[in-house]
């Protein structure tokens, strides 16, 4: 359902200022970042927290700066990341109002004088910049993303022709970090309905794939007016990915295979 | 981890913060202008029933749309319908699967935008030169 505004318990209230530079600091040294905050044991509201972060001792992408005010300043600051260039997915998060990873973003890349920082947008928040991804992860299982055949499985592997195998570019990069389903509209209106850019990708993926054999099953699994046909083109997806690909055209893909089967 | 706790998680802000796009402007504007051929409609709809009601409604019906007011409306109107229509070419061409590049995403964006208030302009010219106002 299209709710415009937060709910009461998720309003967004005024924060702390953790460490003001001093008056007489450089100019353009202290960075100015706001971080959402929320404290699941508190009872409390979600906040807005102000750190300034030193660029001259700090690395400069996003998470450095993150990883600098969880080593600095405030050790309670939660956030999920692991590989630290941009193939796990863990550290995505809205950072200048787009969605993207913290990892493989540059804090002089930003528009906005200050870095504010969110949670994925529309999601259940566990804690600070860590959303609850159980649908999501759900939603991909749904999907049934793996190899599907009746044929007797060969001696070896699966064959596929350079041209097919090709067809798999621009599919198979996805690594699940969910920032074009959560830039979605339609997947915060509709998500418990509506799979979703990156699962309609990976659905996508498989039905693409040469080697599967089960295409017109997935493609009616998929003929739903909300799980496939809640997607307006509204294009927030492709120009959110990081990894440069494009869930937009993967759908029209879907929608243009479900017209010529029939 | 309790239920109880899951249940109370607060929602993570989602339009307040997200930056303005024009890819999602312009799909707010479809809906919009959509939304708005409706009254557009309603009003054609007055002016074809009161053609069929005699001269003294008719006259009624052309006094208001010959006002400022109307002539607003109906302004306001055309270009909404060119936008829409404009709109609803982009989403033809997207179903066929090209065109979904960002780079051509924003060309056909502003192309939409630049062509919309051209046409509906010209159409207004073209308009007011037959009936002899220019």
């Amino acid at each position: 359902m299209v709710q415009l505004t937060l709910p009461k318990n998720s309003k967004i209230k005024k924060g702390k200022e953790w460490n003001p530079p001093a008056v007489d600091a450089e100019p353009d040294r202290w960075r100015e970042y706001r971080v959402y905050r929320y404290d699941p044991e508190g009872g409390e509201n979600p906040r807005v927290d102000t750190y300034w972060v030193d660029t001259e001792d700090c690395g400069p992408m996003v998470l450095d700066a993150l990883l600098w005010i969880k080593n600095n300043i405030d050790s309670t600051l939660t956030f999920r990341r692991s590989c630290r260039e941009g193939i796990c997915g863990s550290c995505s998060m809205n950072i200048d109002g787009t969605n993207t990873l913290a990892c493989t973003m540059h804090a002089e890349d930003t528009k906005g004088a200050a870095i504010a920082i969110y949670p994925l947008p529309h999601m259940p928040v566990v804690k600070d910049l860590v959303p609850d991804m159980t649908r999501f992860y759900a939603q991909h299982r749904e999907i049934e993303p793996w190899l599907k055949t009746d044929s007797p499985t060969p001696q070896k592997e699966w064959r596929q022709s350079h041209e097919d195998r090709d067809k798999l570019d621009g599919l198979y990069e996805c690594i699940l970090c969910a920032c074009c389903s959560t830039a979605c509209p339609s997947y915060w209106w509709n998500g418990d309905r509506y799979l979703g850019p990156a699962i309609l990708l990976q659905a996508n993926r498989w039905i693409e794939d040469s080697r599967d054999e089960r295409t017109g099953e997935r493609l009616d699994d998929l003929e739903d007016p909300f799980r496939l046909y809640r997607c307006h083109t509204i294009l927030n997806c492709t120009k959110a990915c990081p990894k440069g690909l494009n869930p937009a055209a993967a759908i029209a893909n879907i929608k243009r295979k479900m017209v010529e089967r029939m | 981890m309790t239920n109880k706790l899951e249940a109370e998680r607060p929602l993570s802000p989602h339009l307040q913060i997200y930056r303005p796009m024009l890819t999602m402007l312009m799909s707010i504007a479809h809906r919009i202008t959509g939304a708005s051929l409706a009254i557009g409609f309603a009003l054609l709809t007055w002016w074809l029933v009161a053609t069929s009601m005699g001269p003294d409604a008719y006259s009624f019906v052309q006094s208001f749309f010959g006002s400022f007011i109307g002539r607003a409306l109906l302004f306001a109107f055309t270009w909404a319908l060119i936008h829409h229509m404009l709109g609803g070419i982009r989403h033809l061409i997207w179903d066929t699967g090209t065109g979904l590049d960002i780079p051509t995403v924003e060309r056909f964006a502003l192309g939409t935008i630049v062509g919309s208030v051209t046409l509906t302009v010209l159409v207004w010219l073209i308009a007011y030169y037959v009936m002899g106002g220019l």
